[in-house]
């Protein structure tokens, strides 16, 4: 029998701190597929926030403390398509030039996937088992879509699901407004942005909003709660792991 | 132009609270998306083209002054005039110098974003001469002592009815009882009253969507044909362009020219594509006495060798078309000449990081802006480049800088790290209650504002974990 490959779950800080559960969601369907699953607690960030905050030495720093952390593993996995693309798309670029460094990080970004993304096209996962029922919407997260091409593998999964019917919003591929520290910069940007989203999540009829980013669902259930909508908020990972027995994002 | 860059916040919020702003941004975010999509889709070579045309553009950057020097060659050869300007200062200085040499009174316009920047109309007016904008975009806001809102469609931030009164109060000459219900009917206004105007003008201004090198021509794209009668009917033609506007070849210019209009207004092509090759010949029924080229930089050398350098293969395509924060604020918010995702890479190249800070910051790096272009110019990268170059000068407000700082120091260190979340996130968990939000947090203002604060569930996955594997209760 050849061996299992070995994933690290990078659980990503939103994940941690504020939603366990895609975590505990991830590190099943990862272990389901097949992966020995380990967890290294020696994770806090990716760095994204420094990078983008135009700080490269804190970003440099927390890209080297991940890949030390991970780099033994086969793969390194992470149940976000921004933080994924952080670690995939924009580790190597923060060493260009380190002879030490940049080949390192070359190396680690090879083994990055999305979590969906690494389920369906990495461990060829065509179906998952789950009870959930009910008419979802999936919105597509920037950094997933554009820097990671992840679009049709949460629908598929979602599909092979016998009680999801998922109803498209219009222009699921439209930002939502998060975009990181932007939202706190600019708010009300940040909130004409969303306040068209959540509308066209409010059209789909939907019972439930997915999306495979935490950063996002925060920011669109904070809007649907506030404006006292019906739809209810999760991650794709929870309703794939057939765990969505704990309260939705933000509550119902 | 007044630069209000430094107050962008307060722009963008009273741009979101103008529900007839709101009403005419509605356009740019159905009509323009679906029409490229339209014209992107029918030509498959679409995204070989895109790569051909960055290689030109990066070829031609690499090598720019031996084309500027060879499209100068041709266009003296051609018997027209090129002068270089170095600063918005010089290129006045310039125009006006030939202006002045023909007494002129009047000058028509076709649609230029360079003379927008460096502020020509006023210019103009200051030294006795008028400006007429002929293109019809221009034209409305000229009437309302307005700048472009965006650089393809100036005028898209208004609505019919506005642009009717405008007519209306500026028109006096027409009958007060004209039907002017029908955009046709205000189109056929403005054409009626602009037709004289381009005869009495004694100087045609244009911009150039090219120059080239290959034959000195300089070329313009348009949908109204009021650039082609501005640059033929005047006596003088002045072409005023930014150096990066050359490429080598006509062939090169025609690669590229499949592009812009599909990427820009979801057009095969636009109307008129209009190549000017120095003055009227003897042979020639009809053209200007003079064609004159004004070269300008104005900060755009010091973007070459740069993390900059890319930008300057902007062909003005598709970026703010696709923009979620320009389809909220609209393009006057950004309080600079270029809007959008170009004019957040742009606007500190010209004019400073500490003018133009705001706009690299305030993207949400959708990254639709790149995916759209059609000169494949890798905006957020460059935006995140500037706030890295704000971060370096410390000009970020303190508190964001501080805040930055304490999360990193946490960050840097794992073990302190889940010291602080595992007694901090339970606690906010218990402000949570039962509905699982936090209505208002201290220090959150910025969310908590306009949306409700999720509640973490409690502990950290990090320490549920740890729990679990410790009891064996994971796999």
């Amino acid at each position: 029998m050849t061996k299992k490959p070995t994933v690290g779950l990078f659980v990503t800080c939103l994940a941690d701190l504020f939603r366990p559960t895609v975590g505990f969601a991830a590190a099943k369907l990862i272990q389901d597929a097949g992966c020995d699953l380990e967890v290294p607690m020696a994770q806090t960030c990716c760095g994204q926030p420094a990078y983008n905050s135009g700080d490269r030495a804190d970003a440099r720093a927390l890209a080297m403390q991940a890949i030390e952390a991970f780099e033994e593993f086969d793969y390194v996995v992470a149940p976000s398509g921004s933080c994924a693309g952080m670690l995939k798309k924009h580790y190597p670029g923060l060493f260009k030039g380190d002879p030490t460094w940049e080949p390192r990080a070359i190396a680690f970004s090879a083994k990055v996937h999305e979590l969906v993304s690494f389920l369906t096209d990495v461990m060829k996962v065509e179906t998952v088992q789950s009870s959930f029922s009910g008419t979802v919407t999936y919105h597509d997260s920037c950094s997933g879509l554009r820097e990671l091409g992840i679009k049709q593998q949460p629908r598929k999964l979602l599909k092979s699901i016998p009680g999801v019917k998922i109803s498209e919003m219009k222009d699921s591929e439209v930002c939502c407004g998060f975009g990181g520290t932007f939202c706190v910069k600019y708010p009300d940007i940040s909130n004409a942005i969303v306040e068209k989203k959540v509308a066209t999540v409010d059209d789909t009829g939907a019972d439930l909003l997915l999306a495979g980013d935490i950063g996002c669902l925060m920011n669109m259930a904070g809007k649907i709660r506030r404006e006292g909508g019906r739809t209810e908020v999760r991650h794709v990972a929870e309703v794939l792991a057939d765990m969505t027995d704990v309260p939705p994002i933000a509550g119902k | 132009m007044q630069i209000t860059t430094p107050q962008f916040k307060e722009n963008a919020t009273r741009a979101i609270q103008d529900a007839s702003l709101q009403k005419a941004l509605k356009n740019v975010e159905t009509g323009f998306i679906a029409k490229r999509l339209a014209a992107t889709d029918a030509l498959p070579e679409f995204d070989a083209l895109r790569d051909n045309a960055r290689d030109i553009k990066n070829h031609t950057l690499a090598h720019l002054d031996l084309y500027l020097e060879e499209y100068e060659k041709k266009v003296t050869a051609s018997g027209g005039h090129v002068h270089f300007a170095e600063t918005a200062e010089e290129a006045r200085a310039i125009i006006l110098d030939i202006c002045r040499k023909r007494n002129a009174k009047s000058v028509t316009k076709g649609k230029s974003m360079i003379t927008e920047e460096i502020g020509l109309n006023d210019f103009f007016e200051k030294n006795g001469i008028q400006p007429v904008e002929t293109d019809l975009g221009e034209y409305i806001i000229q009437l309302r002592g307005e700048t472009p809102s965006h650089i393809i469609a100036p005028a898209v931030h208004l609505n019919k009815d506005q642009i009717e009164s405008d007519f209306r109060r500026v028109h006096t000459h027409l009958p007060a009882g004209r039907d002017l219900s029908e955009h046709e009917a205000l189109l056929n206004e403005a054409r009626q009253v602009l037709r004289k105007r381009y005869f009495e003008a004694d100087v045609g201004v244009t911009g150039a969507n090219f120059l080239i090198a290959e034959t000195g021509s300089s070329v313009i794209v348009t949908n109204e044909g009021n650039g082609d009668l501005t640059q033929t009917l005047g006596k003088c033609h002045v072409v005023v362009a930014s150096i990066e506007k050359v490429v080598p070849t006509l062939n090169d210019c025609a690669q590229i020219l499949r592009l812009l209009a599909r990427s820009a207004t979801g057009q095969d092509m636009s109307v008129y594509t209009t190549f000017s090759t120095g003055p009227k010949r003897a042979e020639d029924p009809d053209g200007p006495e003079e064609y004159h080229v004004v070269l300008l930089d104005n900060g755009r050398t010091a973007m070459l060798g740069t993390e900059f350098q890319e930008m300057l293969r902007c062909i003005r395509g598709a970026c703010m078309n696709h923009c979620p924060v320009y389809h909220a604020v609209g393009g006057h918010a950004y309080g600079a000449v270029y809007p959008g995702p170009m004019g957040a890479v742009l606007t500190p190249s010209l004019s400073g990081i500490e003018v133009g800070g705001n706009l690299p910051n305030a993207s949400t790096f959708c990254g639709r802006c790149e995916s759209v272009c059609p000169m494949r110019i890798p905006l957020p990268k460059m935006m995140r480049h500037w706030r890295e170059r704000e971060f370096e000068k410390h000009l970020q407000p303190t508190a964001a800088r501080y805040g930055l700082k304490v999360w990193a120091f946490f960050a840097k260190r794992p073990k302190l790290y889940r010291a602080a979340v595992s007694v901090a996130m339970p606690l906010l968990s218990a402000l949570g209650g039962s509905k699982r939000r936090i209505h208002s947090l201290p220090l959150a203002g910025g969310w908590t504002r306009h949306r409700e604060m999720p509640a973490p569930e409690g502990k950290t996955f990090l320490q549920a974990w740890a729990e679990r594997q410790a009891t064996g209760a994971g796999r």
